[in-house]
């Protein structure tokens, strides 16, 4: 019972959170110079076409009155239509977002099944070579662009030996590179968390008990150390998601898979307010969910964390 | 490095702060570093952060970058940076004196590119961290000083900028704002300034309930000395550490926009902008991609070392 009014508190909770996001950006954007309708119509439309596409889109109206609309149809599920291609905004975004769930999946799996066993593996080992190494290299990947990482790789590996293939979103293994790339940082920032938090309970006095009691390395590591010190692993799950999604964009423009982070790129290049928005909105409540999410598996996980 | 460690794990509650007589006593029992004593809190977290090899060899690295790119005008005409020339196009690198890096597909010197273009990553992440630190501060400091309603609203203001990734609320400001390096600058630092509002809060919040604070104020000390000699100096250390952090991960930033298209504006010279003017033609001459990548890898990850050297050097007890 307490979960749940937990859970419902969480969501009313994100209600302001959108609606300040969406009212800032959609503020900004009806503020900045320019007349879309000029924009949309090219530079030699004449004045009662511009004035007609003027009120067709609504510009005639004040901001917020055009803003209070907009949510309320948001609210409905009308996401509206993109002023430049006239799509409908929320069915391109649907065909467009499973291409970016499938590497965005891969990525998280990626960076949790390589991440934190090296993570452990350098806490078990610490100062040994393992340990030396695994920083290194999870050092270069967190200081690495991740464009450029993909970039370099796509060359490599996909044209010069022409293992995987280069571009596209045809099949999963189309992913594969893409998956390399995106996960490249945050699987260095798993398995430094995974270490630090690691030897921060290896110093833990029950682990000395269970040493003194004669337990094997193997048992204290998997039963006793791993238990606590992952916690904080798994609440950071979720903020590499967030990461995940900011750098789906990135790593969908250089391979050129079709998801929602180039419909976005284009959508900010042309200034076209019905993609930004309606790619915000969605992005920012799956965010939200997420992190609810993850902060109710947390107390599931440690009984000692109370919601609420 | 061991004699430290004994001083600062050995005997309780004197982590933070200045070295007891006690913790001096063992200094001096030791035998060596009797010079160590006499130092500041200043002079300990400088001591400790030259201690750490990994962070200097870092910030010689970004002083030394950060000096070339700042006097560059003194050795690259600045027309190399624009001037195109049909006839030394490709150039592979360092294999002329005039284009030591080689050139693009116009003929560009790569060199002059590069250093030209670290003018704008390193300052423009410098100017985004400034600007979003004394946003940071000024929101953080409120909120953690007042407390009660004013933190709840200044931190549900946070919230509300830390619902979006930090890469997708950059790109959405700069699609409001328009193009342009200034309004890149906004974009980044509007992103980035809930991170540093949180970390100043937090800090604030906890040192205000620290007992040393309390023992000032139970001594009389004027609220003014407090706050400048307990709380700013020993608060200031998590800022300065995440801002340091800050500074890489901006770059990295500014640099995905450039590439992306919607950052720096192309023929203006900025590590990610090159590579993705170049990017079509990457896969016959690499070094046209390798170039630029290692500039930005490199000064990241200086950044970073220096940003965990100093975290190190400020708190000893996160030292394993």
């Amino acid at each position: 019972m307490r979960m749940l009014k937990y859970v419902v508190k969480r969501l009313l909770m994100l209600i302001p959170v959108i609606i300040g996001v969406t009212l800032l950006i959609y503020v900004v954007m009806s503020l900045a110079p320019g007349n879309p309708a000029e924009l949309i119509l090219g530079s030699d439309a004449t004045q009662e076409a511009i004035a007609a596409k003027e009120a067709e889109l609504g510009l005639n109206e004040p901001v917020l009155l055009r803003y209070g609309k907009y949510m309320l149809n948001v609210l409905r599920g009308d996401f509206g239509r993109s002023w430049y291609n006239g799509y409908n905004v929320i069915d391109e975004f649907m065909s467009r977002v499973p291409n970016t769930i499938i590497l965005g999946l891969l990525s998280v799996s990626l960076s949790i099944v390589v991440g934190i066993p090296f993570g452990i593996l350098a806490a078990v080992r610490q100062n040994g070579v393992i340990d030396y190494a695994t920083l290194v290299v999870a050092m270069l990947f967190a200081s690495m662009p991740a464009f450029w990482f993909g970039l370099m790789a796509q060359i490599f590996f996909c044209i010069q030996l022409g293992l995987l293939p280069a571009v596209g979103a045809d099949s999963l293994v189309h992913f594969i590179m893409p998956a390399i790339t995106l996960s490249g940082g945050s699987i260095a920032g798993m398995v430094r968390l995974t270490r630090t938090s690691m030897l921060e309970v290896i110093k833990l006095d029950y682990v000395r008990t269970a040493r003194a009691k004669g337990a094997s390395e193997r048992r204290i590591i998997s039963r006793h150390v791993l238990r606590n010190g992952l916690l904080p692993v798994v609440t950071s799950v979720g903020s590499h998601l967030a990461v995940i999604v900011g750098g789906a964009i990135v790593t969908e423009s250089v391979f050129s898979i079709p998801g929602t982070g180039s419909l976005m790129i284009n959508a900010v290049k042309i200034r076209d307010v019905p993609v930004v928005m309606g790619v915000i909105i969605i992005i920012a409540v799956f965010v939200g969910c997420v992190n609810l999410l993850v902060d109710l598996l947390y107390a599931v996980i440690d009984p000692r964390v109370k919601l609420g | 490095m061991a004699i430290i460690r004994v001083a600062y794990t050995g005997i309780k509650g004197i982590g933070n702060g200045c070295p007891s007589k006690r913790a001096r006593g063992i200094f001096m029992k030791k035998g060596k570093k009797a010079k160590l004593s006499n130092k500041s809190q200043m002079g300990m977290i400088i001591f400790r952060f030259k201690k750490n090899k990994l962070a200097m060899v870092g910030l010689a690295i970004i002083a030394f970058l950060m000096l070339l790119c700042l006097s560059a005008s003194l050795y690259i005409d600045y027309q190399d940076v624009y001037s195109q020339s049909m006839a030394n196009r490709f150039i592979p690198p360092f294999t002329t004196r005039e284009h030591i890096f080689g050139t693009d597909q116009f003929g560009r010197d790569l060199f002059a590119r590069i250093i030209y273009g670290g003018r704008i990553s390193l300052l423009a992440s410098i100017g985004v961290v400034a600007l979003s630190l004394v946003a940071g501060v000024v929101v953080g400091g409120f909120a953690g000083y007042f407390g009660g309603r004013v933190d709840n609203i200044l931190m549900r203001i946070c919230d509300i900028f830390m619902a979006v990734p930090r890469m997708l609320l950059a790109m959405a400001v700069v699609s409001a704002l328009g193009q342009g390096t200034f309004k890149m600058l906004i974009a980044l630092s509007l992103a980035q300034f809930p991170q540093f509002a949180r970390t100043v809060r937090a800090s604030i919040i906890n040192l205000r309930n620290q007992e040393y604070v309390e023992a000032s104020k139970c001594c009389g000390t004027s609220s003014v000395r407090i706050i400048f000699k307990h709380v700013v100096p020993n608060g200031l250390g998590p800022v300065i550490v995440s801002a340091t952090l800050a500074l890489g991960s901006t770059i990295l930033a500014i640099s995905s926009l450039g590439f992306l298209g919607i950052g720096v504006e192309s023929p203006t010279p900025e590590w990610g902008t090159i590579l993705s003017e170049n990017r079509t033609n990457i896969r016959y001459y690499p070094y046209l991609g390798l170039v630029p990548g290692i500039f930005i890898a490199i000064s990241v990850m200086c950044l970073n070392f220096c940003g965990d050297g100093l975290r190190d050097a400020l708190d000893p007890r996160t030292k394993n």
